[in-house]
């Protein structure tokens, strides 16, 4: 706590001290007449700042719609929820909310009329936010324009629409506080760990969700199948599935605020979050966030491929070998090491042969391109190739890729890909 | 005399061509299709690399690929391509490939993917004609070159260009375009589901087309040649029929 204390007044410090520094070389700028970035400004703008992080615009806003004016539906096991107006309109937002009542939503998952919030609003990670970053958010939204729209009612199935029901997952799931520092990290690491486990509610995806929509800690970022999404979001500790431990720090931080490294690229709902709120994010906290996940401890990891699972026909792997050299050679190369940033490498990439085989089946059937970000705004793209491979070509060319140049792998079959090929690209 | 000879040799190759083009779809349609549709560049640092994405569908060049729906993109206008991309990223045009492949590009990157594609003069793909009998090739012919007075229906000519190769900066060229495409995208403007700026010209036309009319211009279309200027018509020659948000 000390710490971070310490680390907030440095960092009120430091913009006091550049905001000074700006008055006086500002051109034309009159000392003690002017109007210097006011206490007021600077915390709207920190809370625009920590907004972002938290990537609140991504759910409360609908597609097209006006940013924060919610609307938007969250398919969910249960059945839909639709995220909340939280523009500041008295009405239909939460204009008559108080710091107060803000708080108490972050900090407990309780809502201003006292009612208990489904956890698709992840107060479960934004419970680690302090007072004074909440106070901040909730200055910035209350600076935006406020939006008249009403919030659209849950679509939820018997018996998951009793919201009584939250008081058992609460139980079960949930463990309130603000982030306890680890006096024993760098203050780079407890910062990077205070985004990772609050506002960036990285765990929402990449820690396995169980039937009842919880995620239980002892997982705590082992990865885990997005739901409705059918995009697998690997694991973020060192294990060999798809850890971090061998990455360096700036191509975790790339991956996560530019959206491409040396290492590997994001794509689907991971994308959607770099490109809303990562992107922004300082090199500093990106950074941060890098040491963190870097340092997660292996936790008991899946079990390595056996060479009996790895066992594959060898007409299927000369298939498969013809059409990268055919179609990926172009851009993967023959050795899978690929043309990075641009294009991704193929070899030694765990996202390749991670035990779910959902993203490299998805990325053949459907393309996709990086997000263009601040530090990447024009990305090299990859096409679909669903209406050129048949279920067959597409399990080979998979499988292929998952046991060349060493990839430890295992084959995936037509019927797998059948299933991805059902459903619409997101 | 010299000329009409050097014009009758030109017919004879072209015809030549053609039968020999027209051989190797029949023997390899596939190989055809597939060619256009691998990817390839030259340079890593280059908008021809950073469009690879594109290509599976709309060809390396945007002139299409042998799927009968995958519409060419080469040459129609920047401002069009622009608009378009943009609808699909904001989901405002619904073809859940395109919306998922552009979801996260910001505007300044579509704009150059549109310029991009704009640029390019690749030669037409030849692909199957629909059948139609004569009299719904001559009311597709009339419809794109006259239009219909007796129900409100202007000439396509008179806003698609007089080659119908398009006009700048927003209204797409239509020749070259698969009759499966072209029938798909007047449906859907029929039906509400495709819809352009306001006030919206297309919506006001094909509210007016029945089944029968759309198949015969699709059908009418197919069978014309590329023009040799394949360039879009500049915006300030003609006064529109109709008013389009396209356009401003």
């Amino acid at each position: 706590m000390r710490k971070l204390a310490i680390f907030a007044l440095v960092l009120v410090g430091g913009l006091i001290g550049a905001a000074t520094v700006w008055t006086v070389v500002r051109p034309g700028a009159l000392t003690g007449t002017s109007r210097v970035v006011d206490a007021t400004t600077q915390v709207i703008n920190r809370g625009e700042y920590l907004a972002r992080a938290g990537d609140c615009i991504a759910c409360h806003t609908a597609p097209g719609g006006t940013p924060f004016a919610g609307g938007r539906a969250m398919p969910t096991p249960f059945g839909n929820l639709y995220a909340s107006n939280i523009t500041p309109d008295d009405e239909t937002g939460i204009g008559r909310w108080t710091p107060d009542d803000f708080y108490r939503m972050m900090q407990k998952g309780i809502s201003r009329d006292g009612s208990l919030l489904y956890p698709a609003m992840p107060f479960a990670s934004y419970t680690k936010v302090t007072r004074e970053d909440c106070d901040a958010i909730y200055a910035y939204l209350m600076s935006v324009p406020p939006v008249r729209q009403k919030n659209r009612p849950h679509e939820l199935r018997f018996p998951f629409n009793k919201r009584e029901l939250l008081i058992g997952w609460r139980t079960l799931y949930f463990k309130e506080g603000e982030y306890v520092p680890d006096p024993k990290q760098s203050a780079q690491w407890n910062r990077g760990a205070y985004l990772v486990e609050g506002l960036g509610h990285c765990s929402m995806c990449h820690t396995a969700i169980n039937r009842l929509g919880g995620t239980s800690e002892a997982q705590a970022f082992e990865g885990g199948m997005i739901p409705n999404q059918n995009w697998y979001a690997p694991s973020l500790t060192s294990n060999p599935e798809g850890g971090l431990g061998n990455w360096s720090v700036k191509d975790i931080a790339d991956l996560l605020q530019v959206g491409v490294s040396h290492r590997a690229t994001v794509y689907g709902p991971m994308a959607e979050v770099t490109y809303n709120s990562l992107q922004y994010l300082t090199d500093e906290d990106a950074t941060a966030m890098a040491v963190y996940l870097k340092s997660l401890a292996p936790r008991d990891a899946p079990p390595a491929v056996t060479s009996t699972e790895r066992l594959t026909q060898p007409a299927v792997l000369e298939m498969g070998r013809k059409i990268y050299v055919q179609q990926c050679v172009m851009c993967h190369g023959n050795e899978g090491k690929g043309y990075p940033p641009a294009y991704p490498p193929l070899a030694a990439n765990p996202s390749i042969t991670m035990a779910t085989p959902v993203n490299p089946i998805r990325m053949v059937l459907n393309g996709g391109y990086p997000p263009g970000t601040r530090k990447n705004p024009r990305p090299h793209g990859m096409p679909p190739f669903l209406h050129i491979l048949s279920d067959d070509e597409v399990a080979a060319v998979v499988t292929y890729i998952r046991v060349a140049w060493g990839n430890a792998g295992a084959p995936v079959s037509p019927a797998q890909v059948n299933e991805l090929r059902k459903l619409l690209p997101e | 005399m010299a000329r009409a000879a050097k014009n009758r040799l030109s017919h004879f190759a072209c015809a030549l061509g053609a039968v020999v083009a027209g051989a190797w779809l029949v023997a390899a349609p596939r190989a055809l299709a597939q060619d256009a549709a691998i990817p390839a560049f030259k340079t890593l640092d280059s908008m021809e690399a950073r469009v690879q994405g594109c290509t599976t569908c709309h060809g390396q060049s945007g002139q299409g690929t042998g799927n009968d729906y995958f519409p060419r993109i080469a040459g129609k206008p920047a401002g069009y391509l622009y608009n378009q991309l943009v609808a699909f990223r904001d989901g405002k045009r619904r073809y859940a490939p395109m919306n998922y492949l552009v979801a996260y590009l910001p505007d300044a990157y579509l704009r150059e993917i549109a310029e991009h594609y704009a640029k390019q003069r690749p030669p037409f793909v030849l692909h199957e004609s629909v059948p139609a009998d004569a009299a719904s090739l001559d009311r597709g012919q009339a419809l794109a070159r006259t239009g219909d007075p007796k129900i409100g229906i202007p000439a396509c000519v008179s806003c698609h260009g007089a080659n119908l190769t398009g006009m700048e900066p927003g209204i797409p060229g239509l020749v070259g375009l698969r009759p499966n495409y072209v029938a798909a995208q007047l449906v859907r403007w029929r039906v509400g589901e495709r819809a352009a700026a306001d006030p919206d010209c297309m919506k006001r036309i094909a509210a007016r087309l029945t089944d029968a009319d759309i198949a015969a211009f699709a059908a009418w279309l197919a069978r014309q040649k590329q023009p040799a200027d394949a360039a879009p018509e500049s915006s300030n020659l003609v006064r529109m029929p109709l008013a389009c948000g396209s356009q401003r």
